[in-house]
C-alpha cells in the first residue's frame, strides 16, 4: 500500500494536502492500512474455513456444505459466524477469568500484527522494513504465548495438556522454521521481504527456490516446520479430539472460541505467503515476457484531482502482483488442507522425535550446504551464481546516510531497477518510519 | 505525534513493571511483564532501532517469557502460585530500588552528552547534532549492525568492529547448548542403569 501514489507512502500524500496536519496524516495512514489488513484478517478466513469444508467433503467422498446460501454452499462460514456470536459467552468457575477472557485476543493480536509486514506486492506493505522478515517470525511466535494462558487459565486439565503440547511443539519447531526461513535470506542478502521478493523478478528460475539443490529442500522442509508451527494436523496434537476433547480451546465457546480459528487460519495464510515471497517468487508470475514491466511504466493522463505521481501503470501491475501473490498463498493454504485430510495424526512423541532428531539436522545440513554452495559452484565453473546474481547488494555506504539500493547488475552488465522506477524503489527501501 | 505515542508507550511500559510488582499471581505477573517489555519494543521501534525492537519482541516476549509461564505452569503449585511480601521485604527491596534509581539518574545528569554527541557527530560525519531535541535517524539498522558484528565499520572508526564479542557470545552459546543437551541426556542414562 505504501507505493499506491509514487509519493512513496500514503502517509506523505495526505501531507501534501493542504487541510490535513502532519499528525492527521500519519493517523489516517495507520488507519487505512489497519482498516484494509484487518478487512483481510477476517475475509481471508471466511473463506479458507468454506475451502477446509469442501475440500474435506471432497476428500472423504462426501459434497461438503451444499444447502446453506447459494452456489457451492458459500453462506456455511457466514451461518457459522451467526451461530458463534448468539452463543453464551462461558467462563468457566474454576478459571481465571480476566486471563481467561484476555487469551484469545493475544492469540489474535499477534496473528494479525503479523500481517504488518507481509508485502502483498512491490510496496504494498504497511510497513517494509529492513528486518521484516525477523520481525514478522517474531511476531508469529507471539501466538504461542496466548495459547499457553488459554490452556492454564482455563481450570481444566485437557485444556493444560493441550497447551503445554502446545508451547513444547511450537518451542522446538521455531528452531528448524529459522534456519530453513535463513537458507534464501542468507543467498539473497537481505532481511527486507520487498527485496527478497524483488529479487526473483523473470522467469521462474530466479526463484529461491531453484537457486540450488539446498534451496529445493529446503522449501519442503520450511512448509512442512510451518504447518506443524500452525498448529495443524498432522500436527495437531495440541487440539487432539481423540485425546484432549479440543486441547487449549475446551473451554471457550462462542465467539472467544472462533478467534483461535480466526487466528489460525490467518496464520496459515501468513507463513504460506512467507513460503511464496522466501521461496516461490513473490508476486511475480514466472513468465519473463517484459509485459509487466512495460505496464509499470505506463503512465496516461489523468484528472487533475489525482497526484501527478501516480503512475497507473504501476498501480495496474501492483494490483495484478497481489492477485498473484495471494493466489499463491492460497494455493499453500490448499496444500494445508490437503494435507490435513488424507494424512494420519502423529503421535506427541512422534512429533518431537521429527522435529529433534530429523527437522533440526536436516535444517542444519541444508544451511551449511547453502553456504558452501556457491565456493562450490565458484570452484567449479568460476561462477558463484546461476542466472541472476546474489549477494552482491550490500550498499557501502556509512551508517550515517540512509541506506539506498544498489541497482542490479545482470549478467550482460547491463544496470536495471527491477521493474520500477528508481525514485520509488529508492525511496521504498530508505524510508524505515511509519508508514 | 511522536510525543504521543512516545507518552502511551512509556506508560503501559511503566503501568505493566508497576502492576508485577503489586500482583501476586506468578501467571499474572509474566502476563504483566509481556506487557511491559512489549512496549518497550515499541519504545525502540518509536526510536527506528528495529532491529532491537524485533529482537525485543523475539527473545524477550516470544522466548523468555513463554519458558517463564511454561516453568511456572509445570513447577507452581501451592505456596509457589501465589507470592506474598511481607512489609520488611518490601521495605528492603525499595530501598535497592531507590538507590538504583538514584545511580541511574546521577549517572545520567553526569555524563556530558553534548560532548558525546559532538565527538559522533565528527567521527561519524552526521550531521551536527543540537543540544537538546533531535530528530531520530531513518530506520533501516539491520545492516550496519550485521556488518559490524562482522568486522567492517562504515562510520569511520577504524576498527575490527564488534567480531570478538560477536563470537566470544555465539561460542558462549554453543557452549550453552550442547551442555543443556548433555543434562537433559544424562538423566535418562542415570535412570536405565538404575532399572538394570
Amino acid at each position: 500500500m505504501a507505493t499506491i501514489f509514487a509519493v512513496s507512502t500514503l502517509e506523505e500524500y495526505f501531507r501534501q494536502s493542504p487541510y490535513i496536519s502532519p499528525g492527521w496524516a500519519f493517523f489516517l495512514a495507520a488507519f487505512i492500512h489497519a482498516f484494509l489488513l484487518i478487512n483481510f484478517f477476517a475475509v481471508a478466513p471466511l473463506v479458507f474455513i468454506w475451502l477446509e469444508r469442501k475440500v474435506s467433503g471432497r476428500i472423504q467422498d462426501r459434497l461438503g456444505p451444499t444447502r446453506v446460501g447459494g452456489r457451492f454452499g458459500w453462506l456455511q462460514t457466514l451461518a457459522d459466524g451467526i451461530k458463534l456470536i448468539q452463543k453464551e459467552d462461558l467462563v468457566p468457575g474454576e478459571a481465571d477469568k480476566v486471563l481467561f477472557r484476555l487469551s484469545p485476543l493475544m492469540v489474535c493480536v499477534a496473528a494479525f500484527s503479523a500481517l504488518l509486514v507481509l508485502p502483498f506486492a512491490d510496496g504494498w506493505a504497511a510497513q517494509i522494513l529492513d528486518v521484516g522478515a525477523f520481525l514478522i517470525f517474531a511476531l508469529l511466535s507471539l501466538e504461542v504465548v496466548g495459547v499457553i494462558l488459554a490452556g492454564y487459565s482455563s481450570g481444566s486439565k485437557w485444556a493444560l495438556f493441550g497447551s503445554i503440547r502446545e508451547a513444547a511443539q511450537m518451542v522446538s519447531y521455531e528452531i528448524p522454521l529459522a534456519i530453513c526461513a535463513l537458507i534464501p535470506i542468507v543467498a539473497v542478502g537481505s532481511l527486507n521481504l520487498n527485496e527478497i521478493a524483488q529479487m526473483q523478478s523473470g522467469a521462474v528460475w530466479n526463484w529461491m527456490i531453484f537457486h540450488d539443490p539446498f534451496t529445493f529442500i529446503a522449501f519442503f522442509v520450511f512448509f512442512t516446520v510451518a504447518t506443524a508451527g500452525c498448529k495443524r494436523a498432522p500436527f495437531d496434537l495440541a487440539e487432539a479430539e481423540s485425546e484432549l476433547v479440543g486441547g487449549f480451546h475446551t473451554e471457550y465457546s462462542g465467539l472467544r472460541w472462533s478467534f483461535f480459528f480466526m487466528a489460525e487460519y490467518s496464520s496459515m495464510f501468513v507463513v504460506s505467503g512467507i513460503a511464496v515471497i522466501l521461496f516461490l517468487g513473490g508476486w511475480h508470475i514466472g513468465i519473463d515476457f517484459g509485459l509487466l514491466a512495460a505496464l509499470r511504466g505506463w503512465a496516461p493522463a489523468l484528472p487533475n484531482f489525482v497526484p501527478e505521481s501516480f503512475v497507473l501503470g504501476n498501480y495496474i501491475a501492483n494490483v495484478i502482483g497481489a492477485a498473484v501473490f495471494i493466489a499463491k498463498g492460497s494455493l499453500l493454504v490448499f496444500v494445508q488442507i490437503w494435507v490435513r485430510w488424507t494424512l494420519p495424526r502423529l503421535r506427541i512423541d512422534q512429533v518431537m522425535t521429527t522435529c529433534l532428531k530429523y527437522l533440526i539436522p536436516i535444517s542444519c545440513f541444508l544451511f551449511l550446504g547453502a553456504i558452501f554452495w556457491p565456493l562450490l559452484l565458484g570452484a567449479a565453473t568460476g561462477n558463484t551464481h546461476w542466472g541472476r546474481p546474489m549477494g552482491e547488494r550490500i550498499p557501502l555506504t556509512t551508517t550515517a546516510q540512509p541506506t539506498q539500493t544498489v541497482p542490479f547488475a545482470t549478467d550482460n552488465g547491463q544496470a536495471v531497477n527491477l521493474e520500477t522506477s528508481p525514485e520509488s524503489r529508492v525511496a521504498a527501501t530508505s524510508e524505515g518510519g511509519v508508514r | 505525534m511522536k510525543e504521543a505515542m512516545f507518552f502511551i508507550f512509556a506508560l503501559t511500559a511503566c503501568v505493566g513493571a508497576f502492576a508485577v510488582l503489586i500482583s501476586q499471581s506468578v501467571v499474572r505477573m509474566a502476563v504483566w511483564l509481556i506487557v511491559s517489555l512489549g512496549s518497550v519494543s515499541g519504545l525502540f521501534f518509536l526510536l527506528h532501532a528495529d532491529f532491537v525492537a524485533a529482537t525485543q519482541l523475539l527473545i524477550y516476549v516470544g522466548g523468555t517469557l513463554v519458558v517463564l509461564i511454561f516453568g511456572v505452569m509445570l513447577t507452581a503449585s501451592g505456596p509457589y502460585l501465589k507470592i506474598n511480601t511481607s512489609p520488611g521485604e518490601g521495605f528492603l527491596a525499595g530501598g535497592v530500588a531507590l538507590l538504583l534509581l538514584a545511580m541511574i539518574v546521577s549517572t545520567v545528569y553526569n555524563v556530558d552528552w553534548n560532548r558525546v554527541n559532538d565527538r559522533l557527530a565528527s567521527e561519524t560525519g552526521g550531521p551536527p547534532v543540537l543540544a537538546g531535541y533531535n530528530e531520530p535517524e531513518v530506520g533501516n539498522t539491520a545492516r550496519p549492525l550485521g556488518l559490524s558484528f562482522l568486522g567492517f565499520r562504515f562510520d569511520g572508526a577504524s576498527s575490527t568492529g564488534y567480531l570478538l564479542p560477536f563470537e566470544i557470545v555465539s561460542v558462549h552459546l554453543l557452549v550453552v547448548l550442547i551442555a543443556a543437551a548433555y543434562l537433559a541426556r544424562a538423566k535418562r542414562r542415570v535412570d536405565r542403569s538404575e532399572r538394570q
